[in-house]
């Protein structure tokens, strides 16, 4: 052992790949069921009236946001950090014992996490904040675990051989620093038991039972502000984070403009935290902040389709990549849905479109493009690159690997599409009045017009998750397959058939 | 003038200064081509598609503890 030559080390990578494939099966199937069941109201109680506390709607849905945002997009994140990381900073995790340490309790102590919520979501105890739902334990155990994440960041950081840090690094750093503020920020509560009610009450509630340090609209504001930048720093800092490397790395191409994705990134960090406002456009907020949301949405096109255009330049020349490779179309598609969905999301934005828009299925749709198009693909992308180089394994099948994203593909397609249109009849259907005023449909005239819909949409659903079963298949023989040498793994991915 | 329209051109003249600075990044950017240790930034491309370990830093911690 003395003699053997540094290598990286890419346990902790694998451990979160194994999180990242199975949050992702627990995530996309739930949303699965819950698509069905607003097809299928029967399937609310599909385990029997017993269990229904459990199987409806209401008590699935956070299990799948949070599942999809904080099982398989951030073990996806984590997994390419400890796989980017030690690579463009050329240093190994094994030249640190108190790195490798910290990955490894960075990857049990999420996992306790992960557990935690599971099982407190499916008991019913929530804060009731969107996407913020986990209570003041949870909470801090989550700090925990991000603190743990950002010193290995900073600590890999620290013993880099590379003095430059490269753009990925930079995206990494601001998802740690932006989740950090964000979470931090609007998590602030009290446990119920040390509060006291107008009345004179005290020891209110279970010991694990919270409330908001903010109120009515002030809540609202920092629970957007939050829940937009948790999209800004969940599903796109660090999504850039990986294209940025992946897609020059398996296509042996430089990035187009490394200066024009600085400029992406400081564009991002500048405007991004402007724009959750236009969640909250005809509320209760001032109306400049709502104008200011809307104004910032519409800008934050220029950063995004900054980087997404630099990645389909870096192609510039070399498109038949694209077609020989299932493996480049998923970046590149990841990258054309980033593109899409940052056109759609200010568009949304503009307050007249958005008195369509509000409260309607067009906005699922805009996050399921974005989510399953460019999150979903891009994430599946990385760690189908990274396979073949942690295990030292060819990739099990280019012809699944490729069936996958034609499926996948299909998926996302009628999933988009089906709620553009949902969201569109039912925005005009909740306006149309005659000309005294008087609304025209009832709430349940709508619910008889969507229903076709919804159930396209919970075929798209359920394709895009076989598509995500496929991708869990080849992984998993991946670990079998043809052993490869050091030079195959230089750019393109070696498959099998 | 009071403290609501204060706020206002205080937000209206850092929205213009932060402008300034990020046009005047973009200037330097194209313009100066390199960094201050004089590596062009397209080089740093290189990070990702020459990173194994054994692979040369395009620029090296190591270098600047020579200096």
């Amino acid at each position: 052992m003395e003699n053997r030559p540094l290598e990286y080390d890419y346990t902790v990578a694998k451990m979160f790949m194994l999180t990242t494939i199975i949050l992702g099966i627990v995530g996309m199937l739930i949303g699965v069921i819950l698509a069905f069941q607003l097809a299928f109201p029967g399937v609310n109680t599909i385990l029997g009236e017993g269990l229904a506390e459990y199987t409806n709607f209401s008590r699935l849905r956070p299990l799948h946001t949070d599942a999809v945002i904080f099982g398989f997009t951030l073990s996806g994140i984590f997994s390419t950090w400890y796989y980017v990381g030690q690579r463009v900073l050329k240093v190994s995790m094994a030249e640190s014992k108190l790195l490798m340490g910290l990955g490894k309790v960075h990857f049990w102590l999420y996992l306790v996490v992960v557990a935690a919520v599971v099982v407190s979501l499916f008991a019913g105890v929530t804060t009731s904040k969107e996407y913020a739902e986990f209570e003041w334990p949870i909470d801090i155990a989550v700090v925990v675990v991000w603190v743990i994440f950002g010193m290995s960041i900073f600590g890999l950081i620290g013993i880099r051989r590379e003095k430059s840090l490269y753009i990925s690094i930079w995206y990494y750093i601001a998802t740690f620093l932006g989740i950090a503020m964000l979470y931090l920020f609007n998590n602030m509560e009290i446990p119920t038991i040390l509060g006291q009610s107008a009345a004179g009450e005290s020891g209110i509630g279970a010991w694990y039972h919270s409330v908001s340090m903010y109120a009515g609209t002030n809540d609202a504001l920092v629970e957007w502000w939050y829940g937009h930048n948790a999209v800004a720093f969940g599903f796109t800092v660090p999504i850039v984070a990986m294209i940025y490397y992946f897609l020059p790395k398996e296509s042996g191409q430089a990035i187009y403009s490394y200066k024009l994705s600085l400029l992406s990134f400081w564009g991002l960090m500048f405007v991004y935290l402007w724009a959750g406002g236009h969640h909250l456009l005809y509320s209760t907020v001032p109306d400049w902040m709502q104008t200011m949301g809307s104004i910032f949405s519409v800008i934050l096109i220029l950063p995004s389709w900054g980087s997404a255009i630099n990645m389909l330049l870096t192609m510039k020349g070399e498109w038949q990549q694209v077609a020989a490779s299932p493996l480049i179309k998923f970046m590149i598609l990841g990258s054309t849905f980033y593109m899409f969905s940052t056109l759609e999301g200010p568009i949304q934005a503009i307050k007249s479109v958005n008195a369509i828009a509000h409260f309607t299925d067009w906005i699922v749709g805009h996050v399921h493009d974005g989510v399953l198009g460019w999150v979903g693909f891009m994430i599946m992308a990385a760690l189908f690159h990274m396979a073949p180089r942690v295990f030292k394994r060819e990739i099990y099948s280019k012809s699944l690997m490729a069936a996958q994203f034609w499926i996948q593909t299909l998926g996302v397609v009628l999933y988009f599409t089906s709620m553009w249109i949902a969201g569109i009849t039912q925005g005009m259907m909740w306006r149309a009045h005659d000309e005294f005023g008087n609304l025209a449909y009832s709430f349940i005239d709508t619910v008889t017009v969507l229903h076709p819909y919804y159930t396209i949409r919970g075929v798209g659903g359920l394709l895009y998750l076989v598509g995500f079963l496929m991708f869990a298949y080849n992984i998993y023989k991946t670990m079998s397959a043809r052993p490869v040498e050091e030079h195959e793994l230089q750019n393109a991915s070696p498959m099998g058939a | 003038m009071d403290i609501a329209q204060l706020q206002a051109y205080g937000y209206f003249g850092l929205t213009i200064f932060l402008v300034i600075v990020l046009y005047g990044y973009i200037y330097h950017l194209y313009t100066a081509k390199k960094d201050v240790d004089g590596v062009d930034y397209e080089k740093y491309s290189n990070m990702a598609l020459k990173d194994d370990i054994d692979d040369t830093p395009v620029s090296s911690v190591s270098d600047d503890k020579e200096k």
